[in-house]
């Protein structure tokens, strides 16, 4: 459980975060989205305890981490933007020292270590020394890294920067399974990211958070519509009036133009309401004909770029 | 956090640095370039000089240390801060304090282990006649503390750059004007007020002292006192890395 209350960072004067709060029940994956420069990393580097924050709180499993940072940062496994790793050592020995720094019990580190190569796919590579590793491998290397002391909670910055699209779903695939009974945030500017991994997601720019929810839901809750687009063929001006005078329907304009006589018309109903039949029987009763109809909600591209602008 | 968890954290630590001295080709030309540089400046005025005693290697040490110790220290930090480590060392469950410490004394121990390689200098010249062991024994702690003094400013250097030249540049600069504020050459020319201070805060002074065989606790206190400044410093900005 990671309670956020009302964090400001700032710089000099340069104002970083501006009063986000949050939270983030056991259990959760919470996408965490925004441009680059938003301010993900930096509410990342305050839970860590890497900064401290100018203002605010942050409280894991209760504690206050300004308070007790030592107990708090045992609880956490982070996976910073920058993959760190010490070129110099191989993957094993790497893994060996984490699992020594983290204080895993000496019985037990062959164990963990054999552990956490296998749920994160690293048994080609344990001999070989870090820096010959490939960037998936890295990434890799560094999620071991993060959930070698078994953490309740996991930070991930943009841990899918810079992989092919079968490491991007293999490191999906990863963050779910271990998302499943541990408490995740991870961050990406990746939209279908979002959707494809998160129960819930925070769109944050400029230091503020601009909307919330579950990924399915985002768009509406950004004020997102929805527009439909139906090219008639039929005199224009009449067309125009007739669909202007139906109900539910806020707006109506000409988008494109085939022909004297075909025209394509951008249609932005009232929220929640189906136009799809209605909108033919008027069509059809007016004795024009519908060429092409096409409904089309608003990504999360959409709604992102909208809100980021 | 008990006194033997926070030992044995800095002792996981401390091996990882002094390990990644010998990952790496630094450790090898480091022992290569002191010892070829050490021995080949002493043995080529020691048949000149004909005596059986090891002073013209402890007045040398100093200055190959100057140049050394910083190409030590340079990267600790810096590395650190360039490859993103730090964040992963710096969120871990452990004080600032544990990690300066451990790569202080990883820095210290490597410099020991060199130190300890050039043993063969005293060995050769006890076949060659009678030693007094007594400056010897002064000539290598003094040449310890005087190194860990080095390291120390250096590492704290090291911690306010990302750029390890910048780093080895300004440890160079600094170590050498502490170094020699205490020289005698210097101390001719000073002002006669500040001469007997700046010898006291010299390094250079206090290692002729010990290197003479005489071992006065003011001047391992002097010494103890300045690796801890520094330490301390170091500690401090690794703390305040949050509150630019």
């Amino acid at each position: 459980m990671i309670e956020i209350k009302n964090l400001t960072k700032k710089i000099g004067s340069t104002v970083i975060l501006n009063d986000i709060s949050f939270s983030v029940p056991k259990g959760e994956i919470l996408g965490f989205l925004g441009p680059n420069g938003a301010g993900k990393s930096t509410t990342m580097k305050i839970i860590t305890s890497f900064w401290t924050p100018t203002s605010g709180k942050v409280i894991i499993d209760g504690i206050n981490v300004m308070d007790d940072s030592l107990k708090t940062r045992t609880k956490i496994g982070y996976l910073p933007e920058t993959v760190p790793l010490y070129n110099d050592m191989r993957v094993y020995e790497y893994l060996k020292f984490i699992a020594e720094i983290r204080n895993t019990k000496k019985e037990n580190i062959k164990k963990r270590i054999k552990e956490v190569i296998e749920s994160c796919g690293l048994q080609k590579v344990i001999k070989k020394p870090i820096e010959e590793l490939s960037k998936g491998y890295r990434q890799r290397v560094g999620l071991a890294q993060a959930i070698m002391h078994e953490p309740d909670i996991l930070i991930l910055d943009e841990p899918t920067t810079g992989l092919d699209p079968n490491q991007i779903v293999e490191i999906r695939e990863l963050i779910k399974k271990i998302g499943k009974e541990k408490t995740v945030i991870f961050s990406t500017h990746i939209l279908s990211e979002v959707s494809a991994t998160c129960d819930r997601a925070i769109i944050i720019n400029n230091g503020k958070i601009i909307v919330e929810g579950k990924p399915s839901e985002l768009a509406s809750k950004a004020g997102a519509k929805e527009t439909i687009y139906v090219k008639i063929k039929g005199k224009k001006d009449s067309v125009l009036q007739k669909l202007k005078e139906m109900e539910n329907i806020n707006e109506v304009s000409v988008k494109d133009k085939e022909t004297d006589e075909i025209y394509g018309y951008e249609i932005k109903p009232k929220s929640g309401v189906d136009l799809r039949e209605s909108l033919s029987t008027t069509v059809m009763n007016s004795g024009w004909s519908i060429l092409e109809f096409n409904k089309k909600s608003i990504s999360l591209e959409d709604v992102f770029r909208e809100l980021t602008k | 956090m008990n006194k033997k968890q926070y030992l044995k954290t800095i002792y996981i630590l401390f091996k990882k640095e002094l390990m990644s001295y010998f990952n790496s080709p630094i450790a090898y030309i480091f022992i290569g370039v002191f010892l070829i540089v050490g021995n080949w400046l002493f043995f080529n005025s020691f048949f000149l000089i004909g005596q059986v005693n090891m002073r013209g290697y402890f007045d040398l040490l100093p200055w190959i240390f100057l140049f050394l110790s910083p190409a030590i220290t340079m990267r600790l930090w810096a590395e650190e801060k360039r490859s993103g480590t730090i964040e992963f060392l710096l969120t871990l469950p452990i004080t600032d304090w544990q990690v300066v410490l451990s790569k202080f004394f990883g820095a210290l121990v490597f410099m020991f282990i060199s130190l300890l390689l050039s043993i063969s200098l005293p060995i050769t010249l006890m076949f060659l006649g009678n030693v007094d062991l007594g400056p010897i024994i002064g000539g290598y702690l003094g040449a310890l503390f005087l190194g860990g003094s080095y390291l120390a400013l250096g590492l704290f250097i090291s911690s306010l750059t990302k750029n390890q030249i910048i780093a080895f540049l300004l440890s160079l600069a600094f170590s050498f004007i502490v170094f020699i504020i205490g020289a005698d050459f210097v101390l001719m020319k000073a002002p006669a007020f500040l001469a007997p201070i700046m010898r006291f805060f010299g390094l250079g002074s206090h290692f002729y002292n010990i290197a003479k065989g005489v071992i006065d606790s003011k001047d391992i206190i002097y010494y103890c006192s300045f690796i801890f400044l520094f330490l301390w410093l170091n500690a401090r900005t690794i703390e305040s890395r949050g509150w630019k």
